[in-house]
């Protein structure tokens, strides 16, 4: 047994020192040393929604990218929007202990006590887009307050009557007991209390469905033949809603202010008046904030969740004539770019 | 033994008053759409009746398709899945340069495919309808999502005119309608003036007895999964005609059981061999109102629920008031 022991001590030291030949190639500047190591090797899960969707894809990409660069192993798991397959892929995890879970959590509780058991676990998680009531070492994403808040503002200074607009509007909800609509919800409703000359007309629900959108969307666009906006909580869901305004023969009439995450289609949209308005989380930037944290939170000596801190995506308006070449962004773009 | 036997031989359970469920939902429909044309502004104007039908188009189309099925005492619950991956794959071809019509007849090749191997399950394998429907729903989409597209939403390519124009409108009516139309015109006379659509009604009511008679059941089975596919894929295409997009996770979502709603609703039984086309177009449109009514109000989404619900309860309540169940069905169940 301690001959066993002692092999083992050997080999580890021999492992150690190979290692350490490993480091001296790198230049030490008192810091590039802890970098790389800290990331060489380690096991990094990601646990989405569903990997069929741009997000998702965009930061898994970015994550390859980096993984490939700096030598750690990234292994996804994808519960394909099931989140009792997620909750069951998170203990499963939490035993096989990686070094650091990205999570995307489908609401604020459900995966909450099992975050809270993998940081106890030793287990360094971030969150990403949606933060969960447990707070972990990270959160990286959008802020969905801010989100509701430019998409209002944007919908107000079109609409009011001081600008023109018949002060009508309508909102396409998706899903109201998911957080994110809830939370855009709020916003949307907080802003609008505000301006008491604004008048929603119509306030329905779709469940992200464009199909529902869009016969929702076109009764109420007959039922208001002055409508002047349409706020719309996902754009996907919101082809619909520019179906219906197509349909009406009102492109342009009713404009309709949407959010993404700024993948190509939503420029194309802007161009062609689908969309008059994008609050574009570009989810491109995301990719390279969450790459970043996963730099930070693997360099960090602390345990995990001592130190927890928050990347909120900086979010920018895009209309017809704010948008630029490179406002949105292809699959194309994220697999050539550095992570 | 025809229905009427049955009821003398068990005895009516309620005073008969000649009401089929086609014309307790009829009635209901008409309620709702007199309280709705009284009560909200705007209703009955043709452009909102005109939505009213075009809103529920897709979904009446899936629903002949379902009534053929159902009819000769079968289910489809794959028929939402066919219809999204089907057109999706036509879809995603035509983003990566295939022409047109061979991507429409790839992706309608695709859908008959999957009739076919439905229809083969069931009628020589012999695996019931509700079990072969539902592990193949998830065997299309898997597959799907495996070789066929890597992405839930596909947009349709900008420069898919013809695509568009099936959704346009012909003297201020939606194609969709027309569409819908054609199709509840197609099936009515199929199943009631061709010699295949009066077996279907025949093995829907006694399958066994089908047979022995010399009706080809086996190969008549295969032909109601394949007509119902390639149903399907005709309203995926529209569906995606419509929102320039298509969204794959409809193939997950509850849909089927709205079109099973709407089969139901309008009378046709379960237990096969009853009703036709005309009991979808009543369930379909009895939906129709519901939604647009509930829309112009602007309930809430929860709210919206219930009452669909609701609706559906009252409706099979009194239904098995009038009809009650009688021998026949005691002895085969409802699937």
């Amino acid at each position: 047994m301690k001959g066993i022991l002692k092999g083992a001590l050997m080999a580890l030291t021999l492992a150690g020192g190979a290692a350490q030949i490993a480091q001296a190639e790198q230049f030490d500047d008192g810091l590039a040393p802890h970098y790389y190591n800290s990331l060489k090797d380690k096991k990094v899960v990601f646990l989405p929604l569903a990997m069929s969707f741009d997000l998702p894809q965009v930061w898994a990409e970015g994550m390859q990218t980096q993984a490939d660069r700096l030598g750690y192993e990234l292994s996804i798991r994808d519960p394909n929007w099931s989140s009792d397959v997620g909750a069951q892929a998170l203990t499963t995890l939490i035993s096989e202990k990686p070094d650091l879970m990205v999570v995307h959590n489908p609401d604020m509780q459900v995966y909450a006590r099992l975050l809270a058991r993998a940081q106890k676990a030793g287990i360094k998680v971030i969150q990403i887009n949606l933060k969960s009531v447990a707070t972990t070492d990270a959160y990286v994403g959008v802020n969905w307050y801010e989100v509701g808040e430019h998409q209002a503002t944007m919908a107000i200074n079109a609409c009011a009557p001081e600008a023109g607009g018949s002060g009508k509007i309508a909102i396409m909800q998706g899903t109201p007991t998911n957080p994110n609509n809830a939370i855009t919800m709020s916003a949307i409703e907080d802003v609008l209390a505000k301006h008491p000359e604004i008048e929603v007309v119509s306030s329905q629900s779709a469940d992200w469905d464009a199909t529902k959108a869009h016969s929702v969307a076109s009764t109420v666009i007959k039922q208001n033949p002055d409508l002047c906006g349409y706020i719309g909580l996902w754009e996907v869901m919101d082809a619909g809603v520019s179906a219906a305004i197509r349909e009406a023969d009102k492109v342009g009439e009713i404009k309709l202010f949407t959010n993404g995450g700024g993948q190509k289609p939503a420029c194309d949209s802007l161009a062609n008046g689908a969309f008059t308005g994008y609050v574009s989380y570009d989810a491109f930037g995301q990719a390279r904030d969450l790459t970043n944290a996963i730099a930070q939170v693997m360099q960090s000596d602390l345990a995990p969740g001592e130190a927890p801190y928050a990347l909120y995506t900086p979010i920018r308006d895009l209309t017809k004539d704010t948008m630029r070449d490179d406002s949105c962004w292809t699959m194309d773009d994220v697999a050539k770019a550095p992570f | 033994m025809t229905e009427t036997a049955a009821r003398k031989a068990t005895g009516p359970a309620w005073p008969r008053l000649g009401l089929t469920q086609e014309t307790i939902v009829f009635f209901i429909a008409i309620a709702f759409f007199a309280v709705f044309a009284v009560t909200l502004p705007g209703f009955l104007a043709s452009d909102n009746l005109l939505s009213l039908l075009q809103n529920v188009s897709v979904l009446g189309i899936l629903g002949v398709a379902m009534g053929i099925v159902v009819i000769g005492r079968g289910i489809d619950l794959a028929m939402v899945a066919t219809m999204a991956m089907s057109t999706a794959w036509t879809i995603s071809l035509m983003n990566a340069g295939t022409d047109a019509v061979s991507a429409v007849l790839l992706g309608l090749g695709f859908a008959a495919v999957i009739g076919i191997v439905m229809g083969i399950l069931i009628a020589y394998v012999e695996i019931p309808a509700i079990f072969a429907t539902l592990a193949m729903s998830t065997v299309i989409y898997g597959f799907g999502r495996l070789a066929l597209v890597d992405l839930d939403v596909i947009y349709v390519p900008e420069d898919a005119d013809w695509l568009r124009a099936l959704s346009g409108s012909v003297g201020g009516v939606p194609l969709p309608v027309i569409w819908f139309g054609l199709v509840a015109l197609l099936a009515y006379a199929f199943l009631r003036f061709t010699r295949r659509g009066r077996y279907i009604y025949a093995m829907g009511d006694n399958y066994e007895a089908a047979r022995i008679t010399g009706i080809p059941a086996r190969p008549m089975t295969v032909l109601q999964y394949l007509l119902s596919s390639v149903i399907a894929f005709g309203a995926g295409i529209i569906t995606a005609s419509l929102l320039a997009t298509v969204n794959i996770r409809v193939a997950q979502s509850t849909m089927v059981y709205d079109v099973i709603l709407v089969v139901v609703l309008g009378g046709i039984g379960l237990s096969g061999g009853k009703g036709g086309v005309r009991n979808v177009i009543v369930g379909t449109v009895l939906i129709g109102i519901l939604l647009n009514g509930m829309t112009i109000m602007d309930l809430s989404f929860t709210l919206q629920n219930l009452v669909k619900g609701a609706v559906l309860l009252v409706a099979i309540i009194v239904d098995s008031f009038v009809n009650p169940r009688d021998e026949q069905t005691a002895q085969q169940g409802d699937i």
